[in-house]
């Protein structure tokens, strides 16, 4: 086979790859968005807050401490001690579920029957504020994530494969990161259509998502399954972070990764778990391999962001729904 | 009555004022928040603590105390341009925006306001022609300086040829990216080495692409003109290709210690330009002594001594040797903004004047003139050792090769010359 086609299947599977970490992020706004009906802009700021808050708590950083030390004239930094991965995690995971109560308690509560919009603007304001208290918290330095990830090309894959083609082929490059983030994506997937399949808060939350008010009337309480799609929310936006934080430290340009989502979800529909993953992924082969065969030969390359938003447009276009969206049927 | 005591009023006022205006008034356009804060704090706590140093040990420049004021532009054009507005009417005598996309807003305000911009080895390369633009100083080196310095490294360790070698640009898909290229396709005719250019999108989060065209071109250097995240990112893709470490250099915007650290023990090896060589110098000692004991330091201590705290140290340094040169020549304390660009048009850095102020060898001997804004252009090669976590240098600076340069400035500062209707010629 030619180096060429090999090359290209390559990009495939890296690109499949990349849909998979895209889709991690989308899967946060579809889980909001299908049960509330808020487009959360600030599932980017989540992201990186939930990695910002793993990294200070495995290290030990006493948080607020510029904030403290700038009060009391101390010189507080770290508590001494580190803590557990595992430990690290399931604290993590409490303080994203202490968030999800607060955001529901202080904001949304009093915004209960508001226009889209009116939720919309509240999100960004939470955005820009979140990431404030996360700057204010842990600090603004750039910190390595030391869950002892494996990265780098997989050898194996690479030794094997090298004999499909000639010299000028030097076997499929799959990044190992990447591939955990496939296995997470899907335990991950998998475990939220079992929590909403066969658990009764599932059950409800699906209620929720098809019609409030009927789910009002049998007695689901509307601020319990809210809290809970922003829990669901702010554990899926840690696995995020940690996935992408992984390749380039936890920083604050982590937040940005919510604009590689947003062409997932116009194509994937705001609605739909499937949608957010295989959105996710064709977005992922689609931009790759546009880059490959058209943008770096021939246009300069860089062309990954804006055809992903010109791919997702054409999609929106024909199905504005989205893949696998609901379809809005309104009658006069 | 009434009128009267307004009177008085205002008298007071200024008479109260009066001692504020004798101040050396320097703004710090600071990025401590956001995407690149990372970058921008460390060079922030540099500069502020240098004029801290001066103004607990000297008492100042020349007797007169330096004011900072600091505004917070997080690495943002329009908010960088409301930070100088802000800011000019304090008397504020000289800018470093510390962005190249704040400083091409601010060369013609900055000109018309009087008000010298000191852009160090950023911002638009061709105002180191000093005829053209007379308020814009970019010494001591510029981005085509960088890009002569990195392929002059690369002669030196090829035998002085790079004929038939591959050298891929993986740079930031922006004005400043774009910077080098002009050059580095000038010396790839000159020298007949292959350039091919990758661009990364901002952030540059996601570069699988031009890696994974890397890994199929196999170049035998890779040249990266990144910043923030795009940084960090490639030097951990560079090390997942197994792309070999010390064939990749980035330029001075990409080699500070937070590029690398992320990557852990896989970013060893890894290049980058200086303009500023990092050594333990006596002058920081005084600002931990000076500054930070006495409870006046910039930050919270953590960035003293690192790649991009010593680099605002020295701009510090240079601003405040032009301060100096300008009391020196008009035989006053109090300068004015134009008092201070001739200062800086007359600097003059030696090593022995660096070695008095405590950081001997931190940057290469230059002069400025009407005609140079740029100073030597010169920069150094330093190496990223992970298992003792810190960049040691390689090389002594090393000078660009202005036979490129030089004409290159001068087309560029004549077109823009042409454009804004300057006539070129000193002040």
């Amino acid at each position: 086979m030619s180096a060429d086609f090999l090359y290209g299947i390559e990009v495939i599977i890296n690109g499949l790859m990349a849909g998979v970490l895209y889709a991690l992020v989308a899967l946060g706004f579809v889980l909001i968005f299908k049960a509330s009906g808020i487009f959360n802009y600030a599932q980017g700021v989540m992201a990186l807050f939930a990695a910002l808050t793993l990294v200070g708590i495995m290290e030990g950083q006493v948080p607020f401490s510029h904030l403290i030390n700038a009060i009391f004239g101390t010189e507080v930094h770290h508590f001494g001690w580190e803590v557990p991965a595992l430990l690290a995690i399931a604290l993590t995971v409490l303080i994203m579920i202490g968030f999800a109560w607060a955001v529901q308690r202080f904001v949304f509560r009093h915004l209960v029957g508001q226009e889209p919009i009116i939720l919309f603007m509240a999100t960004i304001g939470l955005a820009y504020f979140l990431e404030g208290v996360g700057d204010l918290m842990w600090g603004s330095d750039i910190k390595t994530l030391a869950l002892g990830l494996p990265q780098g090309g997989s050898l194996a894959v690479e030794e094997w494969t090298a004999g499909l083609g000639g010299d000028d082929f030097y076997g499929f490059f799959i990044d190992k990161l990447d591939m955990i983030a496939t296995i997470v994506a899907i335990l991950l997937v998998a475990s939220l259509i079992i929590f909403a399949q066969y658990t009764k808060q599932g059950r409800a939350m699906r209620a929720v998502a098809d019609d409030h008010q009927a789910a009002l009337s049998v007695g689901i309480s509307l601020n319990f399954i809210w809290v809970l799609v922003w829990s669901l929310a702010g554990i899926v936006a840690l696995v995020a972070g940690v996935m992408w934080g992984a390749k380039s430290g936890v920083q604050f340009s982590l937040s940005l990764i919510a604009l590689k989502a947003l062409p997932v979800l116009m194509l994937g529909g705001f609605t739909s778990i499937p949608g957010a993953i295989v959105g996710g992924l064709i977005i992922g082969v689609g931009e790759k391999l546009f880059e490959y065969t058209i943008g770096a030969p021939f246009l300069g390359g860089a062309t990954e962001n804006w055809f992903a938003y010109m791919l997702a447009l054409i999609f929106l276009v024909f199905r504005p729904q989205g893949l696998f969206g609901e379809k809005i049927i309104e009658r006069v | 009555m009434k009128m009267k005591t307004l009177a008085a009023m205002a008298i007071g006022a200024t008479m109260a004022a009066a001692p504020a205006m004798a101040e050396l008034v320097i703004p710090d356009l600071s990025y401590r928040t956001g995407p690149y804060a990372a970058g921008g704090t460390p060079f922030s706590d540099g500069y502020q603590d240098y004029f801290n140093l001066l103004n607990a040990r000297d008492g100042g420049i020349g007797g007169e105390a330096v004011r900072i004021v600091e505004c917070e532009t997080g690495y943002n054009t329009e908010k960088g341009v409301e930070c100088y507005e802000s800011t000019k009417g304090e008397g504020a005598l000289i800018y470093q925006p510390l962005s190249t996309g704040i400083t091409y807003q601010l060369i013609p305000k900055a000109t018309a306001d009087e008000i010298p911009i000191h852009t160090m080895g950023y911002g638009r390369t061709s105002a180191a022609n000093g005829e053209v633009f007379n308020w814009v100083f970019n010494y001591p080196a510029n981005y085509w300086d960088a890009a002569s310095v990195a392929v002059n490294y690369l002669l030196d360790e090829n035998g002085g040829s790079l004929d038939g070698k591959k050298i891929a640009l993986v740079y930031h898909n922006s004005a400043y990216g774009k910077e080098p290229i002009r050059t580095l396709e000038a010396l790839s005719e000159m020298h007949g080495f292959t350039l091919s250019q990758l661009a990364v999108d901002h952030p540059g989060q996601e570069q699988k692409s031009q890696w994974l065209q890397i890994r199929r071109e196999r170049p035998d250097y890779v040249l990266m003109w990144g910043w923030g995240v795009m940084n960090q990112v490639a030097v951990q893709e560079a090390a997942n290709i197994n792309f070999p470490m010390e064939n990749f250099i980035g330029n001075w915007w990409a080699g500070a210690e937070h590029d690398v650290t992320p990557a852990g023990a896989a970013a060893n090896g890894y290049k980058s330009l200086n303009m500023n060589r990092v050594v333990d110098y006596p002058v920081l000692e005084e600002i931990k002594s000076q500054v930070h004991e006495a409870g006046n330091a910039a930050g919270d201590g953590s960035n003293v001594g690192k790649v991009l705290y010593v680099r605002g140290m020295y701009a510090a340094m240079l601003a405040a040797e032009a301060i100096a040169k300008a009391q020196e020549i008009h035989g006053v304390s109090a300068v004015t903004p134009a008092m201070v660009r001739d200062g800086m048009e007359a600097l003059e850095i030696t090593n022995a004047r660096m070695a008095e102020l405590g950081m001997e060898g931190i940057g290469p001997e230059f002069s400025v003139s009407c005609q140079d804004h740029g100073g030597a252009g010169q920069g150094l090669v330093q190496q990223w050792n992970a298992s003792a976590g810190t960049w040691e240098p390689l090389t002594d600076f090393i000078s660009p090769d202005d036979s490129v340069i030089a004409p290159l400035v001068a087309e560029d500062s004549a077109a823009f010359a042409a454009e804004s209707n300057i006539t070129p010629g000193c002040l």
